[in-house]
């Protein structure tokens, strides 16, 4: 079948099995970020944008994504790097595996609620699984980055 | 892993009903449950074209389409005011916001899976499932029966002044329930479930199907006239009768024993608005004032 979606802002048209699932559909338009994690819909790995929500692209068939607008990591460089680098700061990547999907669903956060609590955040991401445990980090960084966004987004 | 040949957009309830019809073929849901089985099917049928997602609201009722996903259900603010917060309560752990914002009412309900915190919490709602072919169905009927191929299109749920609380234990965070149980208390029951109900409690992930019980009037006055040792006492008895079995999450006995804590701190909250750790015992002033406001 034929589908045709916005990806990362760009209009891409493509023929697809009927039963093809979204993160392979994104990995084979080069959108690598997007990592295939447990498959059983519950790490969090593999978190995309829907038309701005996030949805894990394990779990959803590239036939529905027809008609939306899709957005992945690649899509959100700088929104990515500025948070990211918060993140970092706090040795909070570990071994970066869970990093790409976290990432997107605290964007999803940040857009939803700019200034969340420490039990939103928990909240918001404990469909994000790390499994170097690094959540403190985490939590560490999520602070910071918002304690910056406050003061206007200097340091 | 699931595995079919084709996907349709349905473009009427009618072809999703006719295509449904063939044994071969599946409705789509969130697609989250579905996905994990091993099984093949020929035609998977998406409602996504049909306008089922969304809450509306009347006087009366909220109305929410099939499609709804969980996500938009667990933020309605008319339902978590209506619920005090119970409807939010038993969705917020369920896995992460990305699943909810893919897991639908209409899958959730239709699966009538045994761990599922949603069926749990809308059976102690006034709610009816409304079936395409089959016209509105009480949830406790549905919940028994299901059906076998006609398309679940909206959930209803009746505004009633009742105070809600659900409650689970877990394992751990974002995993199924081990047990769970919304408690509903206040007037209005619809005829059949007793003339003297004064509410009810629903006990989900027993591990099998979520049941309701009634809750008699005269019992629930015993309760709230009791002291917090005889209340955990006639909450345990009551919870007795629920029938548990064991899975991997936990054993019968250990099921069984968390039956009766859920309902005395489901009690204590739907009619206290706390824990009732620290609740002592003789007639609560807020359903004092509620039985008044009915008197008059």
């Amino acid at each position: 079948m034929k589908i045709s979606l916005v990806l990362n802002g760009k209009n891409v048209e493509a023929l697809i099995s009927d039963d093809r699932l979204l993160i392979d559909f994104l990995r084979d338009h080069g959108c690598l970020s997007v990592k295939r994690g447990c498959e059983s819909s519950n790490c969090g790995l593999c978190t995309v944008f829907m038309d701005d929500k996030p949805v894990l692209s394990c779990s959803v068939l590239a036939a529905r994504a027809d008609g939306h607008r899709i957005d992945t990591l690649e899509g959100l460089q700088k929104e990515a790097e500025e948070f990211g680098a918060f993140i970092a700061d706090q040795g909070a990547e570990q071994c970066g595996f869970c990093n790409p999907g976290m990432v997107m669903n605290a964007i999803a956060m940040f857009r939803e609620n700019p200034d969340p609590t420490d039990d939103e955040i928990r909240e918001y991401l404990a469909g994000n699984l790390c499994r170097c445990s690094g959540y403190e980090g985490q939590l560490r960084g999520i602070r910071a980055f918002i304690e910056y966004k406050k003061k206007g987004g200097a340091s | 892993m699931l595995k079919f040949r084709e996907y349709v957009r349905a473009e009427s309830l009618e072809d999703a009903y006719v295509r449904n019809q063939k044994k071969s073929a599946h409705i789509l849901g969130g697609m989250l449950w579905l996905k994990m089985q091993n099984r093949t099917v020929q035609t998977v049928i998406d409602l996504s074209d049909l306008g089922l997602s969304g809450i509306e609201e009347t006087e009366e009722e909220y109305r929410i389409g099939a499609m709804t996903s969980l996500r938009e259900l667990e933020l309605h603010k008319g339902l978590d005011a209506m619920t005090g917060g119970a409807v939010r309560e038993s969705l917020r752990h369920i896995v992460g916001v990305q699943f909810r914002n893919l897991a639908t009412v209409g899958g959730s309900i239709f699966g009538r899976f045994g761990f599922s915190d949603v069926l749990t919490m809308f059976l102690a709602l006034d709610s009816w499932v409304e079936l395409y072919h089959g016209g509105l169905v009480p949830m406790e009927r549905f919940a028994a029966e299901g059906t076998e191929n006609d398309i679940l299109v909206r959930v209803i749920v009746k505004k009633e002044k009742r105070r809600y609380a659900y409650l689970s234990h877990r394992n751990t965070k974002t995993d199924f329930p081990v047990m769970a149980c919304a408690v509903a208390v206040g007037e209005g029951w619809r005829s059949g479930e007793g003339e003297r109900a004064a509410g009810r409690a629903v006990f989900g992930a027993t591990p099998a199907r979520a049941r309701s019980y009634e809750l008699p009037a005269e019992w629930l006055e015993r309760f709230q006239g009791s002291g917090e040792e005889e209340r955990k006492v006639l909450a345990a008895e009551l919870a007795s009768v629920v029938p548990t079995g064991s899975n991997i999450r936990a054993g019968k006995e250990f099921r069984s024993h968390l039956a009766g804590i859920l309902l005395y701190r489901g009690l204590m909250e739907a009619l206290y608005g706390g824990s009732g750790q620290a609740a002592g015992a003789g007639a609560p002033a807020c359903l004092t004032e509620e039985k008044e406001g009915q008197r008059a």
